[in-house]
């Protein structure tokens, strides 16, 4: 037996886990069924086998597609709304993770303590207040602008969450989740009072928001996110180590080596750039954050390591998984995906209370 | 040479001073043991001491230098720390708790060798039986001595990591606080033994007869000022015991000679001793 299997499964071993490749390799596959099933979804049924020959014709494996009808609905509808599902939602679930590091507890959600609804108030304000200011200028919000008001709306929430919840060195979760409903409902509030002076085209996009909806996706809109996207994916694995320390508290972070400060701010911007990008492509969508990093840590356990990349590929899975739903349900129309992401979440959610107890929360 | 000197350090938060101009020198090889009542300022000494906190006024140096220079990561190979229980809400497994010790220390070193230390470091802290148990399931004394092996798992690292300061320290601030009375004696022998290898201890207890029994010297503490410092028989006398912490202390001899302390409340309305049987004036 080497000393590895020894300390994963000796005499007492309570705890099993999966090998990371495999695990991982799972949940890519998943991933790439899922993507190709919502290829396939919507008022132009196409069957998986025809989604994969013609993508493996883009890629010059096989023959041209044999319908170029299919393969311009592929191209310009389904692919982007895929790619850009991917994305958010294994953003959402990587800037849950995050957070749920950040905090040192698994209740904390973006979507929750209100950083996503902060995002959302700060686009909302953009499409409202942009929209008239530019309107003299004779020109309409640049969607590139979006991204980045979310980002600054999710930012300030997630930094005025900390500062409140944080004395001498210690964050109280209590204080953090009930400063959240707070600032949730401010936002809400704001939100709502543009929703007043809006106009019907601007209401319409403010509908979009509250709800969340992947119905709008363009390569426009994929190409807007992939950046804060990108950054997220690739600078998560440098936080890793440092979110493992902390879970240990701050002080026992700093012990074992860890420069606190910069982890913190880092999962801090992250998480702010992360539900930024996602609400300003998708609107605000709940739960991912939560859901997702929890089934992940019941398999796979809290090391961030294998948490994080896992919670992107099983965040994007689902989120794509509940688009399909929203898509097939009402069909030829759309349910809003929140509604189905909350549906699903906010049991999940009480049920993670009553099963750790208060004691969670402390 | 010392290794940690404490210059006139204070620690003052809202005019308070919790530690007020403590002067102290811990030097490789020893075991220090401070002791004092509660509110003493004990565990902001020990905070002071390895860098988690940066003094209000005087100074703290490590190897001659300004602690507060020192990188997170250098510190780390340098020195551990067992702070008083903490609560963890993800479910680690003790193994897991333990490899976090070597986290960054260790990130250089090959990953038998790392498994190695672990597997040692469990052991020191008789924790080996509960790898694979959830931490969350333990109880206060296991997490403790889970602890414990995660700091002599990062001791074990640091003293190989390239580039780091050889010497080293360890801080263990009440750790044997919820400890049974097998594993208390075990534990302070970890200590020794790490102190004889030329590794500095510095260690909070509450128990005088274990503070006499293997510190090498003892530091009183009283309102965040350093009261006595010296040999545990030195800094320790009945007179300054009832002073200190208001008990009757009595010096016994064991089979060694060594010094063993039996405590009585003293009586505040003053005629002397607590008698047996009579009922408790404090209440």
């Amino acid at each position: 037996m080497t000393s590895a299997d020894a300390l994963r499964a000796g005499p007492d071993a309570g705890v099993r886990r999966p090998g990371a490749i495999p695990l991982l390799a799972a949940l890519v596959m998943l991933c790439a069924a899922i993507a190709v099933v919502s290829m396939g979804a919507g008022a132009v049924s196409i069957p998986p086998g025809r989604v994969v020959s013609i993508i493996a014709g883009w890629l010059g494996l096989a023959d041209a597609p044999a319908s170029a009808r299919e393969a311009l609905i592929l191209y310009d509808i389904r692919l982007p709304r895929t790619v850009l599902g991917l994305m958010v939602g294994a953003t959402l679930a990587v800037s849950g993770a995050l957070m749920q590091g950040l905090f040192r507890n698994p209740l904390a959600d973006p979507s929750l303590v209100g950083v996503s609804a902060g995002a959302a108030l700060a686009a909302a304000t953009t499409i409202v207040v942009g929209d008239r200011l530019l309107a003299a200028l004779g020109t309409g919000v640049p969607f590139a602008l979006l991204p980045l008001a979310a980002f600054a709306g999710g930012l300030v929430t997630t930094l005025a969450l900390y500062v409140i919840a944080t004395r001498e060195g210690r964050t109280s979760v209590t204080t953090m989740l009930l400063a959240g409903v707070a600032l949730a409902a401010l936002a809400g509030a704001l939100t709502g009072l543009l929703v007043y002076i809006s106009d019907d085209r601007q209401l319409r996009d403010l509908t979009f928001w509250s709800l969340g909806s992947l119905g709008g996706a363009t390569w426009a809109k994929v190409v807007a996110v992939a950046p804060a996207v990108a950054a997220v994916l690739v600078l998560m694995p440098f936080l890793a180590r440092g979110l493992n320390a902390l879970l240990l508290g701050e002080a026992e972070a700093f012990h074992i080596g860890i420069a606190v400060e910069r982890v913190k701010t880092a999962a801090i911007l992250l998480t702010a750039l992360g539900v930024g990008a996602a609400v300003a492509s998708c609107g605000t969508i709940g739960f991912i954050g939560i859901v997702v990093p929890h089934l992940v840590r019941l398999v796979a356990g809290p090391d961030h390591r294998l948490l994080l990349p896992a919670s992107a590929l099983l965040g994007g899975a689902l989120l794509l998984g509940a688009d399909i739903l929203a898509r097939l349900l009402v069909a030829p129309s759309e349910l809003p995906i929140g509604i189905l992401t909350a549906a699903v979440g906010a049991p999940f959610f009480l049920w993670l209370l009553l099963r750790r107890g208060f004691g969670a929360l402390s | 040479m010392t290794l940690l000197t404490l210059d006139a350090a204070s620690y003052a938060v809202r005019g308070r001073k919790l530690v007020d101009a403590v002067e102290l020198a811990l030097d490789p090889g020893e075991l220090l043991v401070v002791v004092g009542p509660n509110g003493a300022g004990k565990s902001t000494l020990v905070k002071l001491a390895c860098g988690e906190l940066a003094p209000t006024t005087g100074r703290v140096l490590w190897e001659g230098q300004e602690l507060g220079r020192w990188p997170a990561w250098s510190l780390a190979a340098a020195r551990a720390v067992l702070p008083q229980a903490s609560g963890l809400a993800f479910p680690f497994t003790v193994g897991e708790v333990v490899r976090l010790g070597l986290d960054v220390v260790g990130r250089a070193l090959p990953a038998r060798r790392r498994e190695e230390m672990v597997r040692d470091a469990l052991a020191r802290g008789d924790v080996s039986h509960l790898t694979g148990r959830s931490y969350q399931t333990l109880s206060g004394g296991e997490r403790q001595r889970v602890h414990f092996a995660r700091a002599v798992a990062q001791l074990a690292a640091g003293r190989l990591a390239a580039g780091a300061p050889r010497r080293q320290a360890l801080f263990l601030d009440e750790p044997t606080a919820s400890l049974d009375i097998h594993h208390q004696l075990l534990l302070m022998h970890e200590a020794r033994r790490l102190a004889r290898e030329g590794v500095a201890v510095l260690a909070v207890l509450h128990d005088l007869n274990l503070a006499a029994a293997v510190a090498d010297r003892v530091v009183l503490l009283r309102g965040g000022q350093l009261i006595a410092a010296g040999r545990p028989e030195e800094a320790l006398s009945a007179a300054r015991i009832r002073e200190v912490f208001a008990v009757e202390a009595e010096i016994l001899r064991g089979a060694a000679g060594e010094a063993i302390y039996a405590f009585s409340m003293t009586d505040p309305s003053g005629d002397g001793r607590l008698k047996p049987g009579r009922k408790d004036p404090v209440g």
